[in-house]
């Protein structure tokens, strides 16, 4: 094993880990906002990158450009979710908690089903985008070109999330509201409004990640279920509802992910990822930047 | 301004106030008083739309106010600052504040009001990046007000506005309350401090077991004798 290779290695595994930290961004957010898990956020990632298709199949429109187009549907898509899903599911007199988890996880179980009888279950991809099938080199390393922008759009996406959350009106009340859901009518604020958008903003930020991730990866029904689970861990490592915890956390399972497939077979790639994702939650079950 | 017209609101089917009415007129400054457990707190909870009647109905500035959501009920100039004052816990003074005036796009609705707080409570001004949850309980109880009036109420509602507090800042409360109303406010205030609270107020409602029991004037009810031995301790 040479240097070459183990810095190629990291530097594929970061760029990954990346797009892992904006995948699991719109998880940590919902989480945040309302201690909601997400069990169809897959399926979220899987509905974008077939919306990327189809705008490339009917309108070649490439996925590059598609990307505000993708999150601006998912952004629609995800507040609907709240607002006929889960907004109902909230208001269970018992066992709320219970009932979340069967709600988002039979929406998931309906959306694959829907998609395998709309899409069927063909794998698909994305032939000649302008970006796909391309490398950079920087001395000697090769760099996939769609990782790289992807890993970019991920950078950008959590600065402005940043300056979102911390500058604007919205952003405070998204803050009020995760630290008291109850309190904000008091100042005037619909807590379901924000709750709503807060779901539309989290599908959104899966919605630019599943343009990215069409470019280059296959389409099928079930592809959000393993970049699901990765999404899981990211968000557990970097710490429950934390969204920049989310970032940190991705770079981290990306980095693991590409240090385990330099020393076991790849197939055992995803064995590093869980094994520090035990090794966290046994020392610091609130993950890395968790409050909680 | 306000008239809570004979409310019955009832937890799961256990009734705090029952039949309850009251008046308010604009500028008062009208204190409802009783023992723990008397529906004090239901009765302000019921106007500011956290707990939904079960029967009667509350009227403010001519229209039905009861069974709108409380977001709804907060924009039409109610500001309600609640017991446990629900701050926002690691927001900062100035985001508590700022959100305040979350529903007002024009900045002169965001700072005209901010001036009054500062006026009102200077120490706030001072620790304007610290976290709200770092205040001590007498600053936590004006950031609460101070929130309160930034969503520029006509009616502002306290309830135990001195709990938990040291005796210097109650004091401090109080004449607040009254420079609220000078700056053109009505205030509903429930205390139990039935003592220091009458001598601001101009009017109270004693309360005893969901039921109004006894209203009038401050200085009717500080001369009537059963209040005095009751409520005042005299």
């Amino acid at each position: 094993m040479t240097t070459a290779t183990i810095i190629q290695s990291l530097a594929s595994g970061l760029l990954m880990g990346l797009l892992y930290g904006l995948i699991a961004a719109g998880l940590a957010l919902i989480f945040g906002l309302m201690d909601v898990v997400n069990f169809a956020h897959g399926e979220f990632l899987m509905i974008a990158m077939y919306v990327t298709f189809f705008l490339f199949a009917f309108f070649a429109i490439d996925p590059l450009l598609a990307a505000p187009l993708v999150a601006a549907a998912l952004f629609v898509f995800g507040a609907v979710v709240y607002l006929l899903v889960v907004r109902f599911a909230m208001r269970a007199k018992a066992n709320v908690g219970m009932v979340q988890i069967f709600a988002t996880f039979g929406l998931a179980i309906v959306m694959r089903g829907l998609a395998q009888f709309f899409f069927t279950p063909d794998y698909r991809s994305i032939p000649h985008s302008w970006l796909g099938g391309q490398t950079i080199s920087f001395g000697g390393i090769y760099l996939p070109v769609p990782q790289l922008v992807g890993a970019g759009v991920s950078i950008l996406a959590f600065t402005a999330l940043f300056f979102f959350i911390k500058k604007t009106d919205f952003g405070r009340a998204l803050e009020a509201t995760r630290e008291d859901a109850g309190a904000v009518a008091l100042v005037g604020i619909d807590k379901n409004r924000v709750f709503a958008l807060g779901w539309g903003l989290g599908a959104a930020l899966v919605g630019l990640a599943g343009a990215i991730m069409a470019m280059f990866f296959y389409i099928y029904p079930d592809v959000g279920a393993s970049f699901a689970l990765i999404a899981y861990v990211t968000v557990a490592l970097g710490g429950f509802g934390s969204v920049f915890g989310a970032f940190a956390g991705g770079i981290i399972v990306g980095l693991v992910e590409a240090s385990t497939a330099l020393i076991l077979p790849p197939s055992l790639k995803s064995v590093g990822i869980y094994a520090v994702y035990l090794l966290v939650v046994f020392i610091r079950p609130r993950g890395l930047f968790g409050s909680i | 301004m306000l008239s809570v017209h004979e409310v019955t609101t009832a937890y799961q089917g256990l009734v705090a106030i029952s039949e309850v009415t009251i008046e308010i007129a604009k500028g008062e400054i009208v204190l409802v008083a009783g023992a723990n457990g008397a529906g004090k707190s239901t009765l302000v909870k019921s106007i500011a739309g956290a707990e939904r009647p079960r029967s009667g109905s509350v009227t403010f500035d001519g229209s039905r106010i009861d069974g709108l959501q409380q977001h709804v009920i907060t924009a039409r100039g109610i500001a309600y600052v609640p017991e446990n004052r629900r701050l926002f816990p690691r927001l900062s003074v100035a985001d508590n504040l700022r959100l305040g005036s979350y529903m007002f796009r024009h900045e002169a609705d965001r700072d005209d009001p901010l001036k009054l707080v500062f006026e009102l409570f200077p120490r706030l001004q001072e620790r304007l990046e610290q976290r709200a949850e770092t205040l001590s309980g007498g600053e936590q109880q004006m950031l609460a007000i101070g929130r309160a009036l930034m969503t520029r109420p006509r009616l502002l509602m306290l309830d135990e506005p001195s709990q938990g507090i040291m005796p210097k800042l109650v004091s401090e409360i109080f004449q607040a309350v009254k420079k609220i109303r000078d700056a053109g406010m009505t205030v509903l205030i429930v205390e139990q401090r039935m003592a220091e609270c009458l001598e601001i107020a101009d009017r109270a409602y004693i309360l005893q077991t969901g039921r109004v029991l006894m209203q009038g004037t401050a200085g009717e009810l500080m001369d009537n004798p059963d209040v005095r031995k009751a409520y005042l301790g005299l």
